[in-house]
């Protein structure tokens, strides 16, 4: 049993974003998956929530733009995302991630959008996402604007979300794709129903000739108090041969994260993870672009 | 012949299809909610209670806290009581405790309309405590000054025990004596196990009414009628004023052969006038509030000859007991026991142990009852032996096994037979040990491969530690079939598929004519202990084949009297009556059901109810092999063939072994590799959660294989011996032995989790890293 005063069901986002001006304490609730564990523990009892969970119309499903561009409505869930065939062809990784959170049913109900807005650095889907350079677009009571991912972030649990804003669209942009490969490895301490003690999201761009790194994207999860890109050592790898960027970019890597030491896991092993699992998520970029390693 | 057969399971249809009942289906609407309030501090006093505002809350009915208890200490742990004040269990708990022992002991309880009134309600409660520094290890617990967690232990031990088996006629006086001999190889070793939790997947749920001036508790238990005494222990209250019923549970692995919250749900409901109070705990709660498996420490030595006989062994181990007695020190005792008679010393063996309290939540039962513990020593310590001195570890080990015939010094338990080696030779050959074992010396590279191996053996049943008692009647239908009822308990391991099957073969029945009363009424059941110790197909069964025998009898009786033949020319068979020369069928026991109920010229309810008394043991054994692949940057164990092969005795059920061995071995790999309960240092529990605590899914399962030896038992009523608990026991040992092979890193501490890996690993040079 939940202790929730009340559910508001929004009838549109224009409609939430009005229950939610109107109560400075609501909570959004979409999936459910965060906020009802939330609800259980007691640090959101007694709360009145909205729910945006039935506003599919507007907010689920993945769509390929025009002009290339992917757009993800954030109330795609994890599975929705795995099996979208926009995905699959576009961005196959982030359908890859997506599938590695919880189990089934996780799947199943958890969302995109959710996976961004709770902030949380462990979010199976944030880094390849932020390695893609995903743009938010963002509704609030003034009207539209677009977040670059990169700016997203602002602290543990904290995003460039107002209380009456809704994030209604993650728009991976063509240019931030097309002619890339990408490769995401959850590393937990339990092959489904975990947290990911480490995630690593690497896309390459590979010289024509398929041996040297013509550009690379490198983001983790967990390596810091949010989801992460290692920007010095992408611009180190570029224009080395992939076997040599295979060897450096653990090491290089090391440089940049700041991982924590908690009882889940010291900051000395997961350092060796970054070191490791980068090499590991690059050389399977790698094949999945055409290259040999 | 209906034991030996794989039988379906009993209720497998019920439980398939959800149509059976387990006690949270059972529960009246409406029924009033129970929270528990627990400390949040380690150790110390609470000083007050203030529960004003949370009693003027909407919908709460009744506030409880430790100020208004009886002043009775009461035992908890699922032993048969004993008439003799030596041997009974250590009473050191109170329904609500007034001294903190641990990080989330229950001081109140709040009684509310509905769950969120009583959560409100707690939330609203203000404790003021007097606060003592948290004793965690067995170390702080022990050391000069530390403050008594029990005021009756002032040394916070709550028992030792010094075991030496007698010597033989030798130059040596004590095992110290040959340990210290230059003329054997010496070794020393320490091995530490965690604490680890059952996992069951229904959580503690008990729910308790009045009826007719008496207490009626129906719980998810493993031992309704010592649920049924302690409920009247610990409210002062005859025995009898209590009734117990347990309907079908989601497992119990132990933590529910303890009585756990049914006291308190029993003293609620009377609090509220009788009204029906449920009391269900949150998976954190069962994490923080129930049982888990102790944690051992253990310091070894062993001297072996040039041939690789055991010479002599000692070891002390050091039990961390947490707030309350619980099992206590009978769980180290085993574990000690059981580290001794695996193997047989040439010359002795000294055996220390002790059961220290601190403030962690207290551990209890849970299955192989300090086996696990003690078998993950002595096995590795076996593998280690024969690496430090160049022996072969599957030679060594079979060379120093129990021998047929063998004799516990101090319980008397015999070997009365064994099938381990044929246990070893079958899970050898299944593993391809020699030929692993050959090829995967001396790899390089990031990932590696290993095989290990580790043995055990297992007592069957408490007898003579403790009382071995069952009860068993059996009641004859009008259409002929036969209503069998137990006190012993179905806690999903098909005991009552089992016990059904031992019915019919006793009697003469076909399975089909044998209705199994599932659920327990301690005021109809028969008596019986309860599931625990691996002792039901063991102890029952020899209560179920004599009730059998002597239902029979009755039978044949009855039918002589309409036959006007004598007993000797019948029997039954198949379910019928029949010629014992010829086979021929002379009565349908349809009619001989309807004239004993119906007859106008005698009725007579044919019926028999016996008790057995079980004043034996035997030894059950078993054999783990485990092939493995280790990624060493990432310290990743991955688990690629297992298998364990058993020596149970005869097989009531194949099938239901198999599974059996099946769940047993999957707690092994999450015992082995990543299962821990973690603390901080205020003692509060870290990772009481699902999520947290890193229980194996099933994509993390490896295939599992079961084998078999089956040897025929004579003390067993069906030649059987123990299955339960020991395929649990030996899959951790041989999954870090087999860690050793593939890395020659030998950990010595469970789990062999991933970050403790890395950190091995790169101490021993296998993980080179700039930082």
């Amino acid at each position: 049993m939940y202790d929730i005063t009340s559910v508001y069901q929004a009838k549109s986002v224009d409609d939430a974003i009005a229950a939610l001006t109107a109560d400075p304490q609501a909570v959004v609730i979409a999936g459910g998956t965060d906020v009802l564990i939330k609800i259980r523990e007691g640090k959101l009892a007694g709360c009145r929530l909205v729910s945006i969970h039935g506003l599919t119309q507007e907010l689920a499903g993945v769509t390929l733009a025009e002009n290339g561009d992917v757009e993800i409505g954030p109330l795609t869930t994890f599975r929705g995302c795995t099996e979208s065939p926009v995905i699959q062809k576009t961005v196959p990784v982030l359908g890859e991630a997506a599938d590695t959170a919880g189990g089934p049913q996780l799947r199943a109900a958890g969302t995109l959008g959710g996976n961004l807005c709770n902030g949380i650095t462990s979010a199976d889907t944030a880094s390849t996402q932020l390695a893609f350079g995903a743009i938010l677009r963002v509704r609030g009571p003034q009207g539209v604007r677009e977040v670059p991912i990169s700016e997203w972030y602002q602290g543990v649990g904290k995003v460039a979300l107002a209380h009456d804003e809704l994030l209604v669209k993650i728009v991976i942009p063509q240019s931030h794709y097309r002619g890339w490969s990408g490769h995401y490895i959850k590393y937990a301490m339990r092959n489904a129903m975990d947290i990911a003690t480490l995630g690593v999201s690497c896309l390459v761009k590979l010289t024509a000739d398929k041996r040297g790194v013509e550009d690379l994207r490198l983001a983790f999860g967990v390596a810091g108090p949010v989801p992460m890109r290692c920007l010095e050592t992408e611009q180190a790898m570029v224009g080395l041969p992939v076997e040599e960027a295979a060897e450096k970019i653990g090491p290089s890597a090391l440089g940049e994260v700041q991982p924590r030491d908690s009882w889940r896991a010291s900051r000395a092993f997961r350092l060796q993870l970054v070191e490791e699992l980068s090499k590991r998520a690059f050389v399977e970029a790698v094949r999945k672009g055409g290259g040999a390693l | 012949m209906e034991v030996g057969k794989s039988a379906i399971r009993v209720d497998a249809a019920d439980k398939v299809s959800g149509g059976a009942k387990y006690t949270d289906d059972l529960i009246p609407r409406p029924h009033l909610v129970a929270k528990l309030l627990h400390a949040d501090i380690a150790n110390g006093v609470v000083r007050a209670i203030h529960t004003q505002e949370a009693a003027r809350l909407p919908g709460v009915v009744k506030i409880v806290t430790c100020f208004d208890v009886p002043d009775i200490q009461y035992p908890t742990p699922g032993h048969p009581w004993s008439t003799e004040t030596a041997h009974q269990d250590v009473s050191d708990r109170k329904l609500l405790e007034t001294r903190v022992r641990y990080y989330g002991d229950d001081i109140a309880a709040v009684v509310a309309e509905d769950e969120v009134s009583a959560q409100r309600a707690l939330k609203a409660i203000r404790v003021e405590y007097e606060e003592y520094e948290p004793l965690l290890t067995t170390q702080a617990a022990t050391a000069e000054g530390a403050r008594p967690i029990h005021d009756e232990r002032p040394n916070n031990v709550l028992a030792s025990m010094d075991l030496r088996t007698p010597m033989p006629e030798s130059d040596f006086k004590t095992v110290e004596d040959v340990l210290a001999c230059p003329a054997y190889h010496q070794f020393e070793g320490h091995y530490q196990t965690q604490m680890v939790q059952h996992c069951h997947i229904e959580p503690a749920v008990s729910y308790a009414y009045m009826e007719g001036g008496k207490i009626v508790v129906v719980s998810s238990t493993q031992i309704p009628h010592i649920v049924r005494r302690v409920c009247g222990q610990a409210l002062g209250i005859p025995w009898g004023d209590i009734r117990v019923i347990k309907p079908y549970i989601g497992g119990g692995f132990g933590n529910k052969q303890e009585v756990l919250y049914e006291p308190l749900n029993a003293f609620l409901t009377r609090a509220v006038g009788g009204r029906c109070v449920k009391l269900e705990l949150t998976r954190e709660e069962v994490f923080q509030n129930t049982r888990s498996r102790h944690a051992i420490s253990f310091d070894v030595k062993a001297a072996v000859d040039g041939d690789g006989n055991l010479m002599a062994r000692w070891v002390k181990a050091v039990s961390n007991q947490g707030s309350y007695a619980s099992h206590g020190h009978a769980i180290v005792a085993n574990a000690v026991t059981g580290f001794r008679q695996l193997y047989l010393d040439q010359l002795g063996c000294h055996a220390e142990a002790c059961t220290v309290y601190t403030n962690l939540p207290a551990p209890g039962a849970m299955r192989g009852y300090g086996i696990p513990q003690g078998d993950f020593a002595g096995e590795c310590m076996m593998e280690d032996i024969a690496r430090k001195f160049g022996l072969d570890p599957y030679e060594f080990r079979l060379r120093n096994i129990m021998p047929l015939g063998y004799v516990d010094p101090f319980n008397g338990i015999t070997c009365h037979s064994t099938g381990l080696r044929e246990c070893m030779e079958k899970g050898a050959e299944f593993i391809h040990w020699k030929e692993l074992r050959e090829k995967y010396q001396n790899q390089t590279g990031p990932v590696r491969r290993g095989v290990g191996m580790a043995v055990f053996s297992y007592k069957t049943g408490v007898w003579p530690i403790s009382l071995e008692t069952a009860s068993a009647r059996m009641v004859l239908n009008q259409d002929g079939s036969v209503q069998l009822q137990l006190g012993a308990t179905e806690i999903g391991q098909g005991g009552d598929t089992v016990f059904s099957q031992m019915a019919a073969e006793s009697i003469g029945f076909p399975l089909e004519r044998v209705h199994i009363v599932s659920f327990q009424d301690t005021d109809t059941a028969p008596f019986d202990t309860g599931a625990y110790a691996s002792r039901q197909t063991y102890v029952t069964g020899m209560a179920i084949k004599q009730t059998g025998e002597i239902f029979r009898e009755k039978l044949l009786r009855y039918a002589s009297e309409m036959l006007e033949r004598p007993t000797a020319e019948l029997d039954v068979r198949n379910g019928e009556i029949v010629d014992a020369a010829t086979g021929e069928q002379v009565l349908r026991m349809y009619d001989l059901a309807q004239e004993s109920f119906y007859s106008f010229r005698r009725t007579e309810h044919i019926a028999a109810e016996s008790t057995h008394q079980c004043k034996d043991n035997t030894f059950a054994f078993g054999a783990c092999f485990a092939e493995v692949e280790v990624d060493i940057p990432l310290g990743k164990v991955k688990v690629l063939r297992v298998v364990n092969v058993h020596d149970s005795g005869k097989l009531i059920n194949p099938k239901l072994a198999e599974a059996q061995v099946h769940g047993g071995m999957s707690m092994g790999l999450g015992y082995a590799l990543s299962e821990e309960m973690k603390f901080d240092a205020k003692g509060r529990l870290l990772n009481g959660n699902l999520l947290d605590y890193k229980l194996p899914t099933a994509m993390d399962q490896p295939d599992l294989t079961a084998l078999f030896v089956e040897t025929d038992d004579p003390t067993g009523p069906f030649g059987n011996k123990a299955l339960g608990e020991p395929p649990a026991i030996p899959v951790a040992p041989a999954v870090r032995n087999a860690v050793l092979h593939a890395t020659g890193v030998a950990v010595n501490d469970l789990p062999l989790s991933p970050q403790k890996l890395v950190e091995k690993f790169t101490q021993a040079g296998l993980i080179h890293n700039g930082r």
